[in-house]
């Protein structure tokens, strides 16, 4: 069969780097072609380096067997090769038409066609099954619709080949299963479909060819049923599969943290999370389970104390904290892991060692009476780097130089190294390497067996099973169901996610 | 020393030498269009220059310079653009006089009012914006633009008239500032090492104020904890607010802080030179020290050699103007061709030093696998 896509010794080097050490791919037409690797092995850079935003150093790319010169995404789109990166790139206050317009609006007469448009967008979503609704605004969708807008955007543009960037990381299992229909549906459209993704029985599932990348080397390629996620796992980071587990109880009955009849409205005055209450004791963790939208956001939002309830109280420790600010909840040790990390928890273009003060600033190592302690914030940062695995050639680099999962671990190391009281992290693993994954499921393990609080938010239903000694699920802004991790599968949780189960005392 | 930090302090003087080569050019041709000779043009400016009366005069000038700059780039680095330092600056000026006028005080007391009053109304004005942006949202870039009218055209077209002094002189405006309330000027500390400086040109106190400005800048941006949190506001808002940073407090700081140090810019002014406000009261400091802080890439050291520059190419004016070589708006011509070609030559080095890195690292690499 014909080739789409060959890269053919492709190099390309960072200050401190070679983030692609002589790669070779080849994607055949109507294939769909998985790249695994550990963090920062030069995933995405191969990918943006095929979608024309970066130059390579070195190598060839080929598209339909004849080779091509790259120099921006326009020309790449002219080839018929689209990307949905791994951190959305959508514009919240324009509506979803604007945003899938945006850059290649059809003119009549120089104003915008908005009748042909809205006729092809229609036609695009429709041929291949991907429901949007064109008058939403990007704000108000939620991640799994947002990532259709996404991929719509590509296909609107007439790709042929689609390259998508971690797709399911911020998917839960539903939507996991929604998009690999429709890639599927693209896949017998004749579309070929290049994806990264680090869940590996996902990739077994979907993958036609994968191809596995360490250290910047192609290391092998090969077809999912000769191998099993084992012998994946083993080619990318060269370990064991790990699976979280949460050993012993260490549960306390000291409370750390009690909600007690919580409710957030949202801009509408809907209520977004409604009479909620629990509690998280020292040495517990207390999963949280549910659709993406359901009041997840709101409630961590009300707990870390960037919104502020309606009714009801949150106490630390024995003390209202219901309308403290932020920082001073952060003093009193609340540590939080948020969900967007490039919109949330890091500062792009600061170096590293100032990302790690964020949000602990006000405290030793990182200050010294009035003063900002620069010595004592990079030997934290170094020390993080080495305790996290952060893979970056120093500590003086901007974020945004270093790879999606190192950025993941760089958050996490700060907010455990900070020694927190609560520990509150959405989607910890998001984007993280199955080595890695098994590091930090460590050490949040050895975090809780010191007296460590933790409400573990999470869309990966292992992780949730395996780590939670209490798992809550959420719908529609209630609480449904309290469930014990011991005695559920993650298809039951999924089934009290969409409302299908009902658990006995709720109902 | 290695070859490689050679080359990156090769690369870091590179940008500022790029740009003024470029500036260099484009200025000759224009200077050619409009029928001068470049190179008389030049060296009269830089005969000019070497006089030790022209140097106190750039100094006089930066001065000013400097602390607009700032000024300026304590919002930059929140990413708020502040127009409005110009307003600031004159409003702040303008009641700074006036007290300054006003009453009789010891000499020491007499200015520290002065420099208070300043502070404090530019402050005001500056915070006012901020006010508008946390609470309404209102754009400071608007909001700056139109405090700037409303100081200029309103408050102080109207308040001249209102308390100027009834001495009767045709350029009228308030009321002098007696002797105790004076900067004294810097000659006796220059004269230490060079020859007496001819009458009539004295080099400003306020420069001392400006040099306190800049290590109060820099210990504050760079140094202190408040300082990180502003910077940190600056790069990502929404990751500094669920840090416990709070963004409103700080949009609302640098606004103030701006203003504050806006408010010094016409001392020199108001304490060295002219001792009151009047019709003539030097405009425009405010926009050039929007100039000079991008020129000097809102950094301390940077500003000051940015506002020296803009400092002796206004000086040079004067000259060009007597000499007769070229017309004086060559300089603003100048001004905005080395800021252009600055930004630009900024991203080509930046590009450049990337490259460079990769390739040490490649480099380097290379050697730990053989
Ligand atoms: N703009 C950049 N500047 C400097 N270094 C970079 C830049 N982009 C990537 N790198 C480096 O290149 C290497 C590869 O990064 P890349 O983003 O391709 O990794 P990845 O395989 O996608 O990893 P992940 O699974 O964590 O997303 C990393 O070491 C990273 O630090
Ligand atoms: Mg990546």
């Amino acid at each position: 069969m014909a080739n789409a896509i060959e890269l053919i010794g492709i190099t390309k080097r960072f200050p401190g780097v070679i983030a692609n050490d002589n790669v070779n791919l080849a994607v055949e037409r109507g294939e769909i072609h998985a790249v695994c690797g550990e963090n920062g092995a030069g995933k995405s850079t191969l990918m943006k380096i095929l979608y024309g935003m970066q130059p390579p150093d070195e190598g060839t790319i080929k598209v339909n067997d004849s080779e091509v010169k790259l120099s921006s995404p326009g020309d790449a789109i002219e080839l018929g090769i689209g990307m949905v990166h791994q951190h959305f790139m959508l514009a919240d206050n324009l509506t979803v038409m604007e945003n899938v317009i945006l850059g290649s609006e059809p003119m009549k007469r120089g104003i915008i066609d908005l009748d042909a448009a809205r006729q092809h967008l229609v036609e695009v979503s429709e041929a291949y099954g991907l429901t949007v609704h064109p008058d939403d605004l990007v704000e108000t969708l939620e991640v799994g619709e947002r990532q259709r807008v996404e991929i719509i955007k590509v296909l609107y543009r007439g790709a042929e080949v689609l390259i998508l960037d971690e797709p399911t990381a911020v998917l839960v299992p539903q939507e996991v299963e929604a998009l690999f229909d429709n890639m599927r549906d693209l896949k017998a459209a004749g579309a070929s479909i290049i994806f990264i993704d680090h869940k590996l029985d996902e990739v077994l599932e979907i993958a036609d060819t994968i191809t596995v990348i360490r250290q910047g080397r192609t290391v092998a390629t090969v077809k999912p049923d000769d191998v099993t996620a084992h012998d994946l796992a083993e080619l990318m980071v060269g370990s064991e599969l790990p699976s979280p587990q949460a050993g012993e109880s260490t549960v306390t009955d000291d409370v750390a943290l009690r909600i007690d009849s919580l409710t957030v409205h949202d801009a509408d005055e809907r209520s977004v999370v409604d009479d909620v209450s629990f509690e998280v004791r020292r040495g517990e963790i207390v999963g949280i389970a549910g659709v993406e939208g359901n009041g997840q956001t709101e409630l961590i939002n009300a707990i870390i104390g960037t919104d502020s309830p309606r009714s009801g109280t949150i106490s630390l420790f024995g003390a209202d904290i219901t309308h403290a600010s932020v920082g001073k909840r952060r003093e009193a040790g609340l540590a939080y892991v948020p969900q967007d990390r490039h919109q949330e928890g890091l500062l792009l273009d600061a170096p590293l060692w100032e990302n790690t003060a964020l949000g602990h600033h006000t405290r030793p190592p990182f200050t010294k009476g009035i003063w900002f302690d620069r010595v004592g914030a990079r030997e934290r940062t170094e020390q993080i780097r080495r305790d996290f695995d952060v893979r970056t050639p120093n500590v003086e680099v901007p974020a945004h130089a270093l790879s999606g999962g190192n950025q993941q671990k760089l958050i996490l190391g700060k907010e455990i190294s900070s020694h927190p009281k609560l520990f509150v992290a959405a989607h910890p693993t998001r984007g993280i390497d199955v080595g890695a994954q098994a590091a930090v499921w460590q050490d949040i393990r050895e975090a809780r067996f010191d007296g460590l609080a933790t409400l573990l938010i999470s869309a990966d239903l292992e992780e949730l099973i395996g780590l939670s000694d209490t798992v809550l699920v959420m719908l529609r802004g209630k609480i449904v169901a309290t469930l014990d991790p011991a005695e559920i599968t993650p298809r039951d949780l999924g089934a009290y996610m969409t409302g299908v189960a009902v658990s006995e005392e709720a109902s | 020393m290695t070859a490689p930090s050679l080359r990156r302090i090769g690369l870091a003087v590179a940008a500022p030498a790029l740009a003024a080569g470029v500036a260099l050019i484009i200025s000759s041709i224009v200077l050619i269009i409009s029928g001068s000779n470049p190179i008389d043009a030049y060296s009269d400016m830089f005969n000019n220059a070497k006089k030790l009366e022209t140097s106190v005069d750039i100094l006089n000038r930066a001065t000013p310079l400097y602390i607009s700059g700032v000024a300026a780039a304590i919002g930059f680095r929140m990413n708020l653009f502040n127009i409005g330092v110009e307003g600031q600056y004159l409003l702040a000026a303008f009641f700074a006089s006036v007290a300054g006028g006003a009453v009789d005080l010891p000499p020491v007391f007499h200015v520290a009012l002065v420099l208070f009053v300043a502070m404090t109304v530019g402050a005001a004005w500056g915070g006012f914006a901020g006010v508008l942006k946390v609470t309404r949202g209102v754009n400071e870039v608007i909001s700056t633009i139109m405090l700037n009218f409303i100081a200029v055209g309103g408050i102080i077209a109207w308040l001249i008239v209102v308390w100027q002094d009834d001495t009767g002189q045709v350029n009228s405006g308030t009321t002098p500032i007696p002797e105790s309330g004076r900067m004294p000027n810097l000659n006796s500390w220059v004269e230490v090492f060079t020859r007496e400086i001819s009458k009539g040109r004295e080099l400003t106190g306020v420069l001392l104020i400006a040099i306190a400005v800049g290590i109060l800048y820099h210990l504050f941006i760079n140094r202190s904890r408040i300082g990180y949190e502003f910077r940190a506001s600056g790069y990502n808002p929404f990751a500094s607010q669920a840090a416990g940073i709070d963004s409103k407090k700080m949009v609302l700081t640098a606004m103030l802080l701006s203003g504050a140090v806006a408010g010094l810019v016409g001392m020199v002014e108001v304490l060295s030179e002219n001792f009151r406000f009047d019709q003539s009261f030097v405009k425009g400091m405010g926009f050039q020290g929007i100039a000079v802080a991008l020129l000097g890439r809102n950094k301390p050291v940077g500003i000051a050699l940015a506002a020296l520059l803009f400092g002796f190419l206004n000086a040079s004016a004067g000259a060009l103007q007597v000499g007769g070589t070229a017309s004086r708006e060559i300089v603003v011509i100048m001004q905005a061709t080395i800021l252009l070609a600055a930004v630009i030559a900024y991203e080509v080095v930046n590009r450049l030093r990337q490259k460079d890195e990769a390739r040490t690292a490649a480099a380097l690499l290379a050697e730990s696998a053989s």
